[in-house]
């Protein structure tokens, strides 16, 4: 502070503290603490809002944990709460999302970073980058139209013999997630794709050559020294794209079927159908929670720190 | 020496750019398809009538008028948040820096859905508080952009405290020595050093806005923005005017992204002949 | 165990600029050998080739005997140090040595016994468990020639290790390598633009220019008799004087200036082409009556007192500029600018050359 008014003097420093503070106060903490309150609230018609009944209570949790219906995970069946299987789903399908645009970025990230020719790196990105540039809805609808049962990627397995008849890929195919997960994958791998590249290519290209140059087979040089020095950009990553995924709607919406909802959609049907923003908040916070747990676990599991991811 | 695992490398690169590009291909091909569903299969033939439609339709231009207008409002409340919180947490240090910059960086990784919650929860219930019913407190688009500035002025934050880092603040000291004042040393010296951060972080904020889809869902009331509007479209029966809309925003980022690479290649031309002639 | 080099009439082409222009060159099993050559000449790319990182346009590169095309530079006997050394920041000291012995497979017990013996050979003991951020640039020249050692190469190749090193540091870690050399036998091709360097080090000097190798020698031979213009001018300081040769006889010549008429030893490429005379400043002499042979008057200028020496500039009448050396043994008077004295040199310490480069061989 003494530095700041040193620098800066007492008025624009007022400004900067004022315009900071409306941000993190007005828009950051003050709006979860809202939602934090509202959550132990109950659901009452306008009238009866500050009235008797209006008093806290943890119901709206108790919602998370309520309708128990039959789930099987892996092989294994057991009773859970339907709103609770549906979070665990997204937080296990959005994993499995993840580690999926990790496999296919990372060899590329490598290319583009250490392979290929400079000169035609330029041009390769301006391609690639090009459906970044279309909105993310469209991202998801150009899969809505590929998929559909009498669409081209039917079409094309049926006319080379793949399939005998066409499938429904938006019921799923291997789980019901399949068609989600698809275009979870295609709207967010840009997320994953650029900070690999980025932690890549700040590598410089003699430590890749000394360990060749000591004996070193390609796999165990990408373990030893690409790898390691590429874990803050995994990282980021790895949350960025699991928070995406976790987090999308647009994507669940397009191409999901009633049997695959995602945790947003029950959040959603809570605010804007069920009109309950009470229960609505309960639900958030969870997701919030899940999301911060996700975080703290990532920067633990990669010894990164918060700087490292937000990029 | 590499040769095998290059062609491996290529071959891989080019089925990836497919797997990218082809699903635009599919969407824009079925934007010309004359068949009621959106698809490019079966082909009943060439028809420009979605691009007719799509024009004629009110509905869109509302949404897009709106996008455009919260994009522009987004940018200019983030900017110079972002700007201040960058300028302010690069001049502390210690324990107060590392969560201030923790709240600060947090909305980027929150998910769009509770922050467009909490900020309509929020201002919904400090409108209540203060017994108003002005317009502020009620869902509505300016909700959206308050929703769209708590994360998007991070990002304006980190681009400006990179920028800063690498600012020597001797500059600023030698300008005060001269006797200027702070705020002219801010407008003279530190400003012209942050420019390309803060252009960058105005461009950022724009595209983010108009990308938004989570925030503004919660928080817009009944009014549209492109995203919303394609979203509702999708649910409520498609028509290909979607995919007219789609071959329109491809070409103008194609065109876009060109126009930017082409400028950029001469410009660097330009300084290599420079250098070349001072040589 | 240590290896000879041959490179038999080796070219690399980078599109179509010629990196490394028809480079033939033996370099004995055991030897220290140093390419020295300004930035862009060419040795950087001889010693990627070498390692097996680029492979040559034309010609062969052969290792002990044998033919290394297509071979991978894991699978030659040679060890790269790199300009910037490219040690792994993320692994500490013994890992980083011993990792050239973690990728064949051997035990840990025994890379790390290895990596504390060779810690010990480069005068490093017991800094094994360090990051290679904690380390001083010296520390880390250290041991990335430990690093390169652990793989027990028969040629060791390093590309500039010391020019990130402050000149103190630098001259005690040249006489270091030298030592480490002799100690381990391994054949050292050393690569620089440090001429002072090149001749403090080697057995043997190839002096590169524009892709060609232009001399090699013994750094004596390098400094004493160069063969051209280049070699003479990048090795040391010269007094250059231009004009044509007259009469030859037994290896001298006469030599015909603006200045006068001089006589000095013909260089053995000095053909037909254009030429010049070279005389290094340490071998001119101040005197106050002209001497017999190869005498010029001139009048001195600035006079710079440089601690071992005393650099006396001079212009001749026509305004040519001349620089003398003269030792400081502690009584070496120092003449007084607008001095009116005599310029000398002995013909055996003067050479008539081709003028710049010329194809080698």
């Amino acid at each position: 502070m003494q530095d700041l008014l040193r620098r800066y003097g007492t008025l624009l420093t007022a400004v900067f503290v004022i315009l900071t503070a409306f941000w993190l106060l007005a828009l950051v903490v003050l709006p979860n603490f809202t939602m934090l309150e509202s959550s132990f609230r109950p659901y009452l018609p306008v009238t009866e809002i500050g009235g008797p009944k209006d008093v806290y209570s943890f119901g709206n949790y108790l919602k998370f944990f309520a309708n128990s219906t039959d789930t099987s995970f892996l092989g294994m069946t057991f009773q859970m709460p339907i709103h609770m299987k549906i979070f665990f789903l997204t937080v296990w399908y959005s994993a499995i999302v993840t580690l999926v645009t990790f496999l296919i970025t990372y060899p590329l990230a490598y290319y583009l970073a250490k392979v290929v020719n400079p000169r035609t790196l330029p041009s390769l990105l301006l391609l690639i980058l090009i459906p970044l540039w279309v909105s993310e809805a469209l991202r998801a609808f150009a899969w809505y139209i590929i998929l559909t049962l009498n669409g081209p990627l039917n079409a094309v397995l049926v006319g080379i013999g793949i399939l005998d008849k066409p499938v429904r890929w938006q019921q799923g195919v291997v789980t019901p997630y399949d068609a989600i997960m698809i275009g979870l994958v295609y709207t967010y791998l840009f997320f994953m794709l650029f900070p690999i590249y980025n932690a890549i290519q700040s590598l410089d290209t003699n430590q890749i050559e000394a360990a060749e140059d000591l004996g070193s087979p390609w796999w165990r040089t990408h373990l030893r020294v690409i790898l390691p020095h590429a874990k803050p950009g995994i990282a980021s990553g790895c949350v960025m794209v699991f928070m995406l995924s976790a987090g999308s709607l647009l994507v669940p919406v397009q191409l999901g079927s009633p049997r695959s909802l995602w945790f947003t959609q029950t959040i959603q049907q809570w605010m804007l159908e069920a009109q309950d923003w009470n229960t609505g908040a309960a639900y958030s916070l969870l997701f919030l929670l899940l999301c911060i747990v996700f975080v703290f676990a990532v920067m633990r599991i990669f010894k990164v720190n918060l700087s490292d991811i937000a990029k | 020496m590499h040769k095998r695992r290059d062609i491996l490398f290529h071959l891989y690169m080019v089925l990836f750019l497919l797997y990218l590009l082809l699903p635009l291909v599919i969407m824009g091909g079925a934007a010309f398809n004359d068949n009621k569903l959106p698809s490019v299969y079966p082909w009943k033939g060439w028809t420009d009538r979605w691009f007719i439609d799509l024009w004629n339709d009110e509905r869109m231009w509302i949404a897009f008028r709106n996008t455009i207008l919260v994009a522009l409002a987004v940018a200019a409340l983030a900017v110079p948040i972002g700007t201040a919180a960058a300028i302010l947490i690069n001049s502390i240090s210690g324990k107060v820096r590392a969560s201030l910059y923790g709240l600060m960086v947090a909305p980027i990784l929150a998910p769009g859905a509770v922050i467009g919650i909490s900020t309509l929860l929020f201002w919904n219930k400090f409108g209540k508080a203060v017994g108003s019913d002005f317009i502020l407190f009620n869902p509505g688009l300016h909700l959206s952009v308050l929703g769209q500035v708590s994360y998007i002025a991070a990002f304006v934050m980190l681009l400006v405290l990179a920028r800063l880092q690498s600012f020597d603040e001797g500059l600023e000291e030698a300008a005060l020595d001269l006797g200027a004042t702070h705020a002219q040393t801010m407008r003279r010296i530190l400003l012209p050093h942050l420019y390309p951060a803060i252009f960058a972080g105005a461009a950022i904020a724009f595209f983010q806005s108009i990308e938004n889809f989570n925030v503004t869902l919660f928080t817009r009331g009944t009014s549209d923005t492109l995203t919303v509007y394609v979203f509702s479209k999708v649910r409520s029966g498609i028509t290909p005017t979607i995919n007219a809309l789609a071959v329109i925003l491809i070409l103008v980022t194609l065109v876009g992204t060109l126009t930017y690479e082409i400028v950029q290649r001469r410009r660097r031309a330009r300084e290599a002949a420079l250098e070349k002639a001072s040589d | 165990m240590s290896a000879a080099i041959e490179l038999d009439n080796v070219c690399c082409d980078f599109g179509s600029f010629r990196a490394v222009d028809h480079v033939n060159v033996t370099i004995k099993a055991g030897e220290f050998f140093s390419f020295l050559g300004p930035s862009g000449c060419g040795k950087t790319t001889i010693l990627r080739m070498i390692s097996g990182f680029t492979e040559p346009s034309e010609g062969v590169i052969r290792i002990g005997g044998k033919d290394m095309k297509g071979q991978r530079p894991n699978q030659r006997p040679t060890a790269l140090i790199f300009q910037n050394l490219a040690l792994f920041p993320l692994m500490p000291v013994w890992e980083n040595i011993s990792f050239g012995l973690e990728v064949r497979g051997v035990d840990k017990a025994t890379r790390r016994a290895k990596a504390d013996e060779l810690l010990r050979l480069v005068d490093l003991p017991g800094a094994g468990d360090k990051m290679i951020a904690q380390l001083s640039g010296g520390q880390k020249q250290r041991v990335a020639i430990a690093r390169a050692l652990a793989v027990e190469p028969q040629v060791m190749l390093l590309d500039e290790p010391l020019s990130a090193l402050d000149l103190k540091l630098r001259q005690h870690m040249r006489a270091e390598l030298r030592a480490i050399q002799k100690r381990t036998g391994v054949t050292f091709i050393y690569i620089t633009h440090d001429q002072g360097e090149a001749l403090a080090m080697s057995d043997r000097v190839g002096v590169m220019s524009q892709g060609r190798l232009q001399q090699v020698a013994d750094p004596r031979d390098i400094y004493n008799n160069p063969v051209n213009g280049f070699v003479a001018s990048f090795v040391g300081e010269n007094n250059i004087l231009t004009g044509t040769v007259g009469q030859r006889s037994d290896g001298f010549a006469t030599f015909q200036t603006k200045l006068g008429t001089f006589r000095a030893r013909l260089g053995e490429k000095a053909g037909t082409g254009a030429v010049k005379l070279y005389v290094r400043p340490e071998h001119m002499r101040l005197s106050e009556a002209p001497a017999a042979e190869n005498s010029v008057p001139v009048t001195v200028g600035d006079v710079s007192f440089e601690g071992n020496f005393i650099a006396v500039m001079t212009a001749t009448d026509d305004g040519t500029q001349l620089v003398a050396e003269l030792r400081n043994d502690g009584a070496a008077t120092v003449p007084a600018p607008g001095t009116r004295l005599h310029m000398s040199f002995d013909a055996a310490r003067a050479s008539i050359l081709p003028d710049e480069t010329t194809a080698e061989g």
